[in-house]
């Protein structure tokens, strides 16, 4: 059992204008075997929550904490929170040139395990990883991201995570820039690894469409860098329905 | 700090083709060709000093002659200061041939070494027609030279010519390399340069007859407050022809000067040829600077195509944090980024254990852990 709990948590980034404060106390906790969705309008700061909690450099954390399985996670630099088990797949996931994807992942993988897979059965593991997600094993030799389309870029996402089997992955709009069929083979990947893994998910999205496909356990709303709502999947289809307005007329 | 500009168009040709020194004046730093280099550190090389030769060991493929030896190429000139004084003081040339229709399979190394801590060096290349091979040439990585390198590409023969430029001691080198591709021939000219207190190195290339490929593909690191220039000239004059040329720099410390500048002539007869030109720099901190100037003159509007590149940029946080987010360690993060830029240059060299050794050098130049 795994558990990531986030308390009072503040950043800020740096801009030209001076800092400026985006999570403004967020509180909440991601089990394993659980899916929590994280619901919320454009530049409300789901994204930087997810760098935050990756460690990305151009946020500061200004004060609350961060833990998984007791573990101070802010004072781990960015591959020590991979290590420890935490895995963000990326809503803008960056290209590498020159860089393979099979040789990317099985770096990524030696680092995680502290020793190289087994070159037979590591071949193995990705190519049926890969098939699962429908993608062209001619990906394992392009260079990572690089002229992938947006869905594209999601599979890898989501391929990464099911060969690193994080204890506790958090997916930024993983849904975001997929048609149906696509969006249906990703979220069969997410589940697939969580009955395997029984991990804990924390899935930030825009949209109700992916819920359909990967049922969460809890809804938070996310306003203005907190959040303002917690309830069941019910509060997802509210959303759906009514939008984001009876949330941002509260806060005002 | 980097700078991306196109000079304006005009003959970029060499007006002064001369074996002897007194034909050209000494330049000053203001020429067009020399604006760059700071010719202090090197003035030198542009007056006839008494300096040794370099050298290398005899092979069935390498002989050591004398500079009157007729084998030797009488249509080569200078074609500026440094390389007349070099050729006018040099003793002994290092003559390497591949007969006409020769297969080699094996590359050909040839490592030269300097009689003396400065020295003067001239290299001439002759590779016969329908012959294949590769030669990789390895400088004195502890001498001053200034010098030529002289190749004859025969006939649609196959030819990759290594430079392996590994300065230990802050030395300065000057090279210019001029390579004559013959009819319907491949030429891959790869140049390594690693370090250095003042590298010049010059290569021009020049079509003898239609149909034939040449490709000059560089990568250079610089540190501390080296200097390094790469001024290419490719010398479009004969139908149907092809050139690609690719240069990957990296520069760490704070005084690092790297200089570009890819000059592609492309002449009213030179109809139906394709070239390319790119290069790009990876600031790996702050204070390096990376000058890049492609340049494409063209005096037929009668190509294939034609293109060039520049780009200078930081090394990408985001790449790191990406990489890092997966588990992977900073310091081979940033070596898998390295390796990932200069990829392409050294995936040319066919060579398995070189092209591994060159990573190795460049990574341990750049403090990064060697792994698996
Ligand atoms: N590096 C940065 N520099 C300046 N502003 C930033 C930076 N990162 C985030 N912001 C600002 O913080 C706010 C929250 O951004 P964030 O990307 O976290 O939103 P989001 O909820 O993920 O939005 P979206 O739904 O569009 O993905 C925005 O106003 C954004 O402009
Ligand atoms: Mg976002």
């Amino acid at each position: 059992m795994s558990k990531l709990e986030i308390k009072d948590l503040h950043a800020s980034v740096s801009t030209d204008s001076g800092d400026s404060e985006i999570l403004r106390g967020v509180s909440l906790t991601v089990e394993s075997g659980t899916t929590s969705a994280i619901m919320g309008p454009n530049g409300s700061g789901k994204s930087t929550l997810a760098y935050v909690l990756a460690g990305h450099p151009k946020y500061t954390v200004t004060s609350g904490t961060v833990t998984l399985d007791g573990q101070d996670v802010l004072g781990m630099s960015v591959d020590e929170r991979a290590r420890a088990g935490l895995f963000l797949a990326m809503q803008y996931p960056v290209e590498i040139p020159g860089v393979s994807v099979s040789n990317f992942l099985r770096t990524s993988i030696t680092s995680l395990r502290g020793e190289a897979p087994k070159l037979r059965t590591w071949t193995k593991d990705m190519k049926e990883a890969m098939s699962e997600l429908q993608m062209d094993p001619a990906f394992a030799s392009r260079n990572v991201n690089e002229g992938f389309s947006g869905g594209e870029k999601k599979r890898h996402e989501i391929l990464q995570l099911g060969l690193m089997e994080p204890k506790i992955a958090i997916l930024d709009e993983t849904d975001s820039g997929l048609d149906v069929d696509a969006l249906k083979v990703v979220s069969e990947g997410v589940n697939r690894f969580q009955q395997k893994t029984n991990a804990g998910v924390l899935l930030i999205t825009h949209y109700t469409r992916i819920l359909k496909y990967i049922e969460p356990d809890v809804v938070h709303v996310f306003i203005d860098g907190r959040i303002v709502e917690t309830g069941g999947p019910e509060l997802a289809n509210s959303l759906e329905a009514d939008g984001y307005e009876r949330f941002s007329a509260a806060k005002a | 700090m980097s700078a991306v500009a196109t000079a304006p168009a005009k003959d970029l040709a060499p007006k002064i083709l001369s074996r002897d020194p007194g034909a050209f004046e000494i330049p000053k730093g203001r020429e067009e060709e020399w604006r760059y280099t700071p010719i202090r550190k090197i003035a030198d090389f542009f007056v006839p000093q008494s300096w040794g030769s370099v050298g290398a060991v005899p092979s069935p493929f390498v002989n050591i002659v004398e500079p009157d030896d007729p084998r030797l190429s009488t249509t080569w000139m200078p074609t500026d200061r440094v390389s007349a004084v070099a050729f006018a003081g040099v003793k002994k040339v290092v003559l390497i041939t591949i007969p006409a229709d020769h297969i080699v399979e094996e590359s050909i190394v040839v490592n030269l070494v300097g009689e003396m801590l400065n020295n003067y060096a001239h290299i001439e290349v002759q590779v016969g027609k329908f012959s294949r091979s590769q030669i990789v040439i390895i400088h004195d990585s502890a001498a001053n030279v200034s010098g030529s390198i002289v190749t004859e590409v025969g006939d649609q023969a196959e030819l990759t010519l290594l430079s392996v430029l590994d300065a230990e001691a802050p030395l300065k080198q000057h090279w210019n390399w001029t390579t004559n591709v013959g009819r319907d021939s491949r030429f891959l000219g790869l140049s390594i340069s690693l370090g250095g207190e003042v590298v010049r190195m010059v290569p021009t290339v020049n079509y003898r007859a239609p149909g034939g490929s040449a490709e000059m593909l560089g990568a250079f690191l610089l540190e501390g407050d080296q200097y390094q220039e790469h001024r290419i000239l490719v010398n479009h004059t004969e139908p149907h022809c092809v050139s690609n040329v690719v240069y990957k720099g990296a520069l760490s410390g704070q005084g690092a000067h790297s200089v570009w500048v890819g000059d592609v002539l492309v002449r009213r007869e030179a109809i139906g040829i394709q070239t390319y030109e790119l290069n790009r720099n990876l600031l790996l901190n702050d204070g390096p600077r990376a000058d890049s100037v492609p340049n494409l003159e063209l005096e037929t509007g009668d190509v294939v195509s034609a293109g060039h590149a520049s780009a200078t940029g930081r090394f990408d946080d985001e790449q790191l944090f990406y990489l890092q987010s997966r588990g992977i360690p900073e310091s081979i993060a940033r070596q898998l980024v390295v390796r990932g830029f200069f990829v392409d240059v050294l995936n040319r060299v066919n060579d398995r254990s070189l092209r591994k050794n060159l990573m190795e050098r460049i990574e341990m130049r750049l403090g990064m852990v060697t792994h698996d």
